[in-house]
């Protein structure tokens, strides 16, 4: 292709990266410099049904002049990055010092808020990921081999998982696993014991998640993997068949090597998605025990009316920066291999 | 059913009335659109401002619970998305503080003269906000579980813990407790019941330094992990909806729970039986103390900055028919303790009466109080879940709110 045709080819997807993603990341990367100014406060009279009361209260006007004339407010550096409610080096070190075994030190490590998420997110990519595509790939030889009339309904209902807005999934499975809910009931008779709660413990509650994320993803490693295997040549299975290979010698031999980078690319987007794992916390109201990155940046964005957007747009710049540390290995892999190929 | 037809009749009465009364509203012009939180008698309020407005003026309502996260954003757009909140003692200062709300002084000399002096709000002499109704949390009990148990009505936490011990060991409840312990939001605000009720102060005086890190707040800690241990182990998970339905199913035989959900306990759903023996009571003390656990709440409404005065106007004047509406609130009696004059408490208003007659302290209106509620509510969990000590949930949530107040610029 002309350079030129490439530029035109190009370019309205290089604007709208632009616009849509590389700008509002810078904006939040400067955003998380900042933090706001200084409130001036003064002592002000409330009165409401209750009475009156005298309390301290921002001078509403000097602050309002203050964001006039600096409108993003003071400059803290990367200061919001390291303090206690990110990345805590002050309070790692003190731990360090002061802890006398790892053991000590681990449980101050993870009481730390963005410890407490890292750990869980990563736990959540490792089990999830590797199993999304194995179920996904087996899933995909197993419809492939499925005569030509079912395959269609099959299919599809092999999909819902996916189709179902990932809210509403966590919803139907948070009240079915409830104490009182079928699952949750169901469970608790089967172990005799009246107080075992799916929600109440920290283990249960991750494996719920974990096991409703592989749910929820499984089917996008189905629809890849299934149409990956479409494209599969006859002619080297055919050959293998002569051969005397058997069902699974094919698969492990010709089948696994031609699908080896539609599993890499489907790595890849799980990895992504899963790092960003929040709406099952939601849905399953299980921010006591599970707390993700994304988690992390809602809840800086609701303290009742108050919004704290320094400290979630920092979480989420550390967010980017966690990903690419992920993906860098598979990264780095696909383009050795794009290199020796050439 | 009861209530819902109350409402339907309400709202077709007023309806009705509204045709007639539009002269009487005077709403010619402007468009209005609320924000409130969503409960049965925020649904009669907004329903008889609509009423009011008639077709004078384009009125729209939004109901919902994730008002507090929603009110920051829509009303600093220019113009703001909605022309009034619904809101109370939490959401004020947050607002006015960023200069999002508007003083309303000339409309309250203009179209307010049936409001009673106690529904102003006033900040520094302005009035700010409106009020209509009042709620609190307090204890609900089963009469006929007590009763037959020989347990007397719960004054103070130490009885509803003694009064759950009982009602479990007789073996008739598994889980006699329930509160709304969600972490988040729900959990924190039992912790400011509780500590205000051991008669804690959040801040150092004068300043927004914080001061939850003592012996009270220990112990305020220590007595909500007791009671949790009487609450169905799914307590962190479950909100004021979530243990209303755990009351109806019959699985509990006492609660705290909103003033303003006593209409929904009490109405013709569900078994007769529960509802019969579901009876209120004054909110509990703790700790020997004559202040009740439990916090005193305005429910009000402000009107947005940024937004034309006509909106303000049609806004103010439909919002203040309701608030000043005797109708509503003989008709409504049942869903709310109004700040009207002329309503009558009847027998659900008792909860929030015993508690203001105690002295219960309001809800802390300073501005960065929610900072430290939002602290509180992600913090003290891993206490709850026995997984550290009450000194280090209590060092943690300091520790969380510093980090908070220093980026907003209070510390």
């Amino acid at each position: 292709m002309k350079h030129k045709t490439f530029f035109w080819f190009m370019l309205p997807t290089c604007v709208a990266m632009v616009l849509f993603i590389a700008i509002p990341i810078v904006s939040i990367f400067i955003q998380s410099l900042f933090i706001e100014h200084q409130k001036p406060s003064i002592e002000i009279e409330i009165c409401d049904p209750f009475g009156c009361k005298k309390e301290i209260g921002v001078d509403v006007e000097a602050y309002a002049a203050l964001n006039k004339e600096k409108p993003l407010g003071r400059f803290n550096g990367f200061k919001t990055y390291i303090d206690r409610n990110h990345l805590a080096f002050e309070e790692l070190n003190e731990g360090w010092r002061n802890s006398k075994t790892v053991s000590e030190f681990s449980s101050i490590f993870f009481n730390l808020p963005f410890y407490k998420a890292l750990i869980f997110t990563l736990t959540y990519t490792l089990f999830v990921t590797p199993s999304v595509i194995c179920l996904g790939f087996i899933i995909a030889l197993c419809i492939n081999a499925l005569s030509q009339k079912i395959k269609g309904p099959i299919i599809f209902v092999t999909i819902l998982p996916m189709i179902v807005t990932p809210l509403m999934g966590s919803l139907v499975l948070f009240w079915m696993i409830d104490a009182e809910g079928i699952i949750g009931s169901t469970i608790q008779d089967l172990f005799n014991d009246p107080y075992l709660s799916l929600k109440a413990s920290t283990k249960l509650t991750w494996i719920t998640l974990i096991t409703y994320g592989i749910w929820h993803h499984s089917p996008f490693a189905f629809i890849v993997f299934y149409s990956a295997l479409q494209t599969v040549p006859q002619d080297p299975i055919e050959a293998a068949i002569i051969d005397g290979a058997d069902r699974w010698q094919r698969i492990r031999h010709v089948v696994i090597p031609h699908l080896y980078p539609v599993a890499v690319f489907i790595a890849l987007i799980s990895m992504m998605d899963n790092i960003r794992v929040f709406e099952p916390i939601l849905g399953f109201s299980a921010e006591a025990s599970a707390q993700s990155f994304s988690w992390l940046i809602y809840n800086d964005l609701r303290n009742i009316e108050v919004m704290n957007f320094g400290s979630a747009a920092s979480t989420s710049i550390l967010t980017i920066i966690m990903v690419g540390i992920l993906l860098t290995p598979v990264l780095v892999k696909t383009w050795r291999e794009f290199g020796e190929s050439r | 059913m009861k209530i819902f037809s109350k409402i339907t009749l309400t709202s077709i009465l007023m309806f009705i009335l509204g045709h007639t009364t539009y002269a009487a509203c005077g709403i010619t012009s402007g468009s209005i659109n609320i924000l409130a939180n969503d409960f049965p008698a925020l649904r009669t309020y907004t329903d008889t401002a609509k009423a009011c407005a008639g077709s004078g003026a384009d009125f729209k309502v939004n109901h919902t619970s994730e008002h507090n996260n929603l009110a920051m954003a829509a009303l600093s757009a220019n113009p703001a998305e909605y022309s009034a909140r619904i809101g109370a003692n939490s959401s004020i200062v947050p607002l006015m503080n960023e200069g999002l709300i508007r003083p309303m002084d000339d409309l309250v000399a203009k179209y307010g003269k049936d409001l009673q002096k106690s529904q102003l709000i006033t900040i520094d002499g302005k009035v700010m906000a409106v009020a209509f109704m009042a709620n609190t949390q307090h204890l609900y009990y089963r009469e006929d579980i007590l009763n037959e148990l020989g347990i007397p009505v719960p004054k103070t936490y130490e009885e509803v813990l003694a009064a759950a011990g009982k009602m479990r060991s007789s073996g008739k409840l598994l889980n006699p407790y329930a509160a709304a312990y969600k972490a988040g939001w729900n959990l924190a605000e039992e912790f400011v019941n509780m500590y205000l009720g051991y008669g804690g102060e959040f801040f150092k005086s004068g300043s927004a330094e914080p001061n939850i890190n003592n012996r009270k707040g220990v112990k305020t800690l220590r007595m909500l992990k007791k009671l949790a241990g009487y609450s169905n182990p799914d307590f962190l998970t479950h909100d004021s909806e979530a243990i209303k339905v755990e009351w109806e199913a019959g699985k509990v035989g006492i609660m705290t729970l909103w003033a303003s959900r006593s209409g929904t306990l009490l109405d013709d759903e569900g078994d007769p039986a529960i509802t019969a023996a579901t009876k209120l009571a004054a909110p509990a003390t703790v700790g020997g103390g004559s202040i009740p656990a439990a916090t005193l709440w305005w429910d009000g409404f402000m009107l947005a900055k940024n937004r034309s005065d006509k909106d303000a106007k049609a806004s103010f004047q439909a919002l203040v028919h309701a608030a000043t509406s005797k109708t509503m609130a003989n008709d409504a009696s049942d869903q709310a303790v109004w700040l009207v004059e002329g309503f009558k408490p009847g027998p659900k208003s008792l909860g929030v009466l015993a508690a203001a007659k105690m002295g219960a302290n309001p809800y802390p209106m300073l501005p960065h109080m929610s900072l430290m509620h939002g602290a509180l509510g992600s913090e003290i969990v891993d206490f709850l879940k026995g997984k550290e000590s009450a000194q280090q949930a209590l060092a943690d949530t300091e520790a969380a709110y510093r980090g908070k107040a220093k980026e907003k610029g209070f510390l």
